[in-house]
């Protein structure tokens, strides 16, 4: 018997050699293998996430140009989605069961127990309907996140729009995960980083139904969203929307400033279009009509992108830089030469002031062939050389042939012809005063887009300096200094008196060419322009600023192929100002003869 | 003689303490595993939790009447309960409510019973009987057959049920006879044929390219290289003349059962458990289908990292990623909330608990307390390493709760009863004459 006692090791052995197997498995898959921990992880967590709402843009006065409008993606997890009634889902969400099976094929290839979107965007009623049954659906929930929704439908351009990253942006920036929104074009795009936010997180756990059992670690891993800054734009909503009310069936732009500010009050690319079509699902059809579809070319900026020669408005910067240089005084005459540039039927200007208000031609030939040919060198082609780089020089001051500092993308310089160029051109010394003599009315190489020309305005209403125009003043519950920067054009601000004269009496002496441009009460000072265009009907330009006395705001208008710039520039900015100034409308007859006229169809029957 | 001074007098207090620990541990995995927010009142007649609460007060009731009784009771009626119990075995497969597919309840009102947990009672104390009479004669042929017909009676009746991890509780008293002197070659053999069975498995998903158009199946490779093996056996014994005629043999009883595990795989065992055998061995793997329990046990046992997760802080048995967790794999809360230390500790109990038992066991001038010890220990045993084992992979998906732990009045007063009519009997250790 006490050989069969001794089994009793047999059997304790057998029992601790379990023990043992068991533990070195436990240690196995508990410490070595932290596979497990992941995949735990997979399923009963739930990383949400938190998206901010994008900052919201308000105008001058605290109206909301862009807020933001709720929506929801639906999300799935392939891997949880069992024993639902595809039809019912298919039914509420309004999709064919092809389109399901894709979907849910598209998101199993990315990943089985990893969320995917199943259908973008719906709005707050959309989802209203599926939520009150999405415990049916195990594996699907809703992830909110805001679309943009502009409630005045106005300053397409001005706002710009947002859309989903796109890979190239998503390599650049690590900022971004795939479904974000990015700004595109405009303030949208200017300002990303400060209307952005920050994405937040929160962390969930998950029963095997799918159904959420409240915080992990009680909400120690969330991370709240962090919304985006509110922007203070300098925009009007008030002008902004008459602008565009105006400008309709024209082409064209707008752009106004209060002078001593640079604050853009409005500016407007004509034909514009809804800004609300560029928002969510439909971006992309509606992105690909307005940019295919339509050959007025309604996403064009024109007031940043569009280079026309400046015309009769340049002769103010002409008449500036010549009474600073010295060349002529407030009182030189020239005779109306018609011999070598063209001019309307009228007196010859014995001053300066009566050369802007009857916009003589020949006048400003002379007058810019005293300002190129100075007697600095013997040879005239070394003379006319040396009388432009310095010409180039001052006319650059104004803001012309440069980049202005306006808070937006794709602004264009413009182009102030150098030496450079015509060298370029006919070689050097191979040019001089009479190759190049249609800039002095503003014609020939000179290139300036409709906010330079507003900026112009602004300059002589500030005689002699501008503020870099800029669409953003603050930027809400953040201190920062926007870099606005004050320029100089150089010339003494007593040379703008006889200038800013001339420029009421244009609006306001009979024989002004912007007699249109008129308001009871207001004494507007203006310039028109009518830019000669070799594909059809001429330009029509305006500039203006008012009151004479502190001005509080300075606008150019350009409507293309609208003929004479008194008929169409000039009524435009005068209906702007009084709205500005007065907040009303004297003469309604001259504000809805302009808003019903077609500018666009009449070019069509001039071209056929 | 000598006359006891209190009931609780020579009590191995240490049996009882684990036995407690145990429950208690038991009842705080079952706390976790059913755990939420609208039900945390610990005493919650709703929740599993509160019921469990309610049978461990009864299972201490029962505990201290066992210790009440007289020790002669379980001896005197061993047999009678040996008998009750076959009989309700007999009677519940015609007048039982099926339950998971299997006809072994007694359901009354809101009582239900399981005759299998009495069996196992009943079957310890009949085995211990027997062998305390006959014990000295175990070499005989007869007392062998008569003690293997004790075990397997009853396990024959559960097996009609069908409940094949009940079924394996009372194989597992073959212990029992080995200790009284049964070959451990049996054991040697049963391991052998469950390598084979295993092998022939692998075997049939197997098979040997040569070239593009022939190959060798994987059993006849198998079997050649079986029968080499044996050719090489038989070279180094050829001297001794008996040898060719065991190891032709054990060949030929080899080959047979080999081409018969297809058989018995196919036809005799259920599709659920052929998947559960497949899954196991890593033959199929479908972790959302019939490999989903033990995936989900594996992942949240191994989501507990050294440390655990904390109490209440399981996420895996919490939201009912695993299933039937306060019952067949309690032990996933632990793994996860414990960790790999809680893990140890609760393994060390047990083992040290069954060795305990084993060696206390043999300290006993009573033959029947010595027997009944290792029925006890073994049927400790088999449920600790299915139950454990099946949790973490190592053993097939076997349905058999974990002792004084698992969720459920019935298993938890049966291994009370089991534990305490030892603790009672080694108590009058000092008391009984051989």
């Amino acid at each position: 018997m006490n050989n069969l006692e001794q089994r009793k090791f047999v059997i304790i052995a057998a029992f601790v050699i379990i023990g043992i197997i068991f533990l070195i498995q436990l240690f196995s898959i508990q410490v070595i293998d932290d596979s497990y921990v992941s995949s735990a992880d997979n399923q009963a967590l739930r990383f949400v996430t938190k998206y901010p709402s994008r900052g919201i843009i308000y105008d001058r006065n605290g109206e909301i140009l862009v807020l933001n409008q709720a929506a929801y993606d639906l999300m799935v997890v392939p891997g949880q989605v069992e024993n639902i009634d595809t039809t019912l889902l298919c039914e509420i969400l309004d999709i064919t069961l092809d389109e399901f099976e894709s979907n849910i094929d598209r998101a199993s290839s990315y990943s089985k127990y990893r969320a995917s979107i199943f259908k973008k965007q719906m709005t707050a009623s959309e989802y209203a309907q599926l939520a009150e049954r999405l415990y049916q659906f195990p594996g699907f929930y809703g992830q909110k996140r805001s679309l943009r929704i502009y409630p005045d439908s106005v300053a397409a351009h001005v706002l710009g729009y947002i859309g989903e990253v796109n890979q190239r942006q998503l390599d650049l920036d690590s900022f971004y995960r795939s479904g974000d929104f990015i700004g595109i074009s405009g303030i949208e795009k200017q300002y990303e980083t400060m209307l952005r936010g920050e994405r937040g997180r929160e962390v969930l756990m998950v029963d095997v139904h799918n159904t959420v059992q409240g915080k992990y670690e009680n909400g120690e891993l969330d991370v709240d969203a962090k919304s985006g800054y509110n922007l203070e734009s300098t925009i009007d909503l008030r002008i902004q929307k008459f602008g565009e009310q105006l400008m309709r069936n024209k082409k064209g732009s707008i752009v106004a400033i209060e002078p001593k500010t640079g604050e853009v009050l409005c500016l407007i690319s004509s034909p514009t279009y809804d800004p609300n079509l560029l928002v969510g699902v439909k971006r992309a059809k509606n992105y690909a009509l307005l940019s295919q579809n339509d050959s007025l070319d309604p996403l064009f900026n024109r007031a940043l992108m569009a280079k026309y020669p400046p015309g009769s408005i340049f002769k103010l910067i002409q008449s500036l830089i010549a009474l600073d240089e010295g060349v002529i005084s407030e009182n030189t005459g020239f005779t109306c030469n018609k011999s070598l540039v063209g001019c309307h039927n009228h007196p010859s200007a014995n001053s300066i002031k009566e050369a802007i208000q009857m916009s003589c031609n020949p006048y400003y030939h002379q007058l810019f062939k005293r300002l190129i040919n100075r007697g600095r060198s013997k040879s005239y082609f070394e003379d006319s050389a040396l009388g432009l780089e310095h010409w180039t020089e001052r006319v650059t001051a104004f803001g012309l042939g440069q980049r202005l500092a306006l808070d937006l993308p794709n602004l264009k310089a413009g182009n102030v012809p150098s030496v450079e160029l015509y060298d370029r051109i006919y070689g050097k010394r191979r040019w001089a005063f009479s190759t190049i003599y249609s800039l002095s009315i503003g014609q020939g190489e000179l290139e300036v887009v409709p906010l330079q020309m507003a900026n112009l305005a602004a300059t002589i209403a500030n005689k002699g300096y501008f503020i870099d125009p800029h669409l953003i003043s603050n930027i809400q519950n953040l201190d920062s200094n926007l870099p606005w920067e004050h320029h100089e054009t150089g010339i003494d601000a007593g040379y703008f008196e006889p200038v800013i004269e001339a420029m009421q009496w244009v609006v306001e002496k009979p024989g002004g060419t912007a007699r249109r441009a008129r308001i009871d009460g207001i004494e507007v000072c203006g310039k028109t322009g009518t830019a000669e265009n070799p594909h059809g009907k001429d330009h029509s330009v305006f500039i203006a600023f008012a009151p004479k006395e502190n001005p509080k705001i300075a606008i150019a208008v350009y409507v293309e192929n609208a003929g004479f710039g008194g008929t169409w520039a000039a009524p435009i900015s005068s209906l702007l100002i009084e709205k500005y100034l007065t907040d009303s409308i004297s003469d309604t007859a001259k504000q809805n003869q302009i808003i019903r006229a077609d500018l666009i169809s009449l070019e069509d029957v001039y071209e056929d | 003689m000598r006359t006891k001074q209190s009931i609780f007098q020579d009590i191995d207090w240490i049996m009882v303490a684990i036995y407690l620990v145990l429950v208690a541990f038991g009842w705080i995995s079952i706390y976790a595993a059913t755990f939420d927010e609208q039900h945390r009142d610990i005493l919650d007649m709703t929740q599993n939790h509160g019921k469990q609460m309610l049978w461990i007060v009864l299972a201490i009731v029962i505990a201290t009447a066992i210790l009440l009784l007289d020790h002669q009771f379980f001896e005197t009626f061993a047999y009678a309960i040996y008998g009750i119990s076959l009989f309700l075995l007999l009677a519940v497969l015609f007048v039982g409510s099926e339950i998971k597919g299997a006809q072994s309840w007694f359901v009354l009102g809101p009582i239900s019973f399981q005759p299998s947990e009495l069996a196992k009672y009943g079957t310890a104390l009949a085995l211990a009987k027997y062998l305390k009479v006959h014990g000295s004669k175990f070499k005989e042929m007869r007392i062998k057959l008569i003690s293997l017909c004790i075990i397997f009676l009853p396990a024959i009746l559960i097996m009609l049920q069908p409940d094949v991890g009940s079924m394996l509780v009372f194989a597992v008293l073959l212990v029992v006879l080995y200790r009284q002197g049964l070959s451990g070659w049996i054991f040697i053999l049963g391991f052998a044929a469950i390598f084979l069975f295993v092998i022939a498995l692998f075997m049939k998903q197997f098979s040997w390219e040569i070239s593009s158009e022939t190959s060798i199946a994987g059993s006849w490779l198998f079997l050649s290289l079986l029968a080499s093996l044996c050719g090489v056996i038989f070279y180094f014994l050829r001297k001794s003349k008996g040898s060719l005629l065991i190891i032709l043999g054990s060949y030929l009883a080899s080959l047979g059962y080999y081409l018969s595990v297809d058989f018995v795989f196919d036809h005799v065992l259920k599709p659920h458990h052929q998947n559960r055998i497949n899954e196991l061995l890593g033959i199929v793997s479908d972790p959302l289908g019939a490999g989903y329990n033990v995936h989900q046990s594996k992942i949240a046992i191994g989501s507990g990292g050294f440390f655990g997760k904390g109490f209440l802080q399981g996420t895996q048995t919490r939201f009912h990623f695993v299933p039937e967790q306060s019952t067949d794999f309690i032990f996933c809360t632990v793994g996860e909330e414990w960790g790999f230390l809680g893990s140890v500790v609760l393994v060390s109990l047990f083992v040290f608990l069954m060795a305990r038992i084993i060696w206390m066991a043999e300290k006993q001038r009573s033959e029947f307390t010595r027997i009944y010890g290792y029925c006890l220990a073994s049927i400790l045993f088999i449920h600790f390493t299915i139950n454990i084992g099946m949790a973490i992979g190592l053993a097939p998906v076997i349905g058999i709760p974990l002792p004084f732990f698992s969720y459920g009045g019935s298993s938890l007063w049966s291994f009370t009863v089991l534990l305490f009519t030892f603790i009672k009997l080694d108590s009058e250790r000092k008391f009984v004459l051989r």
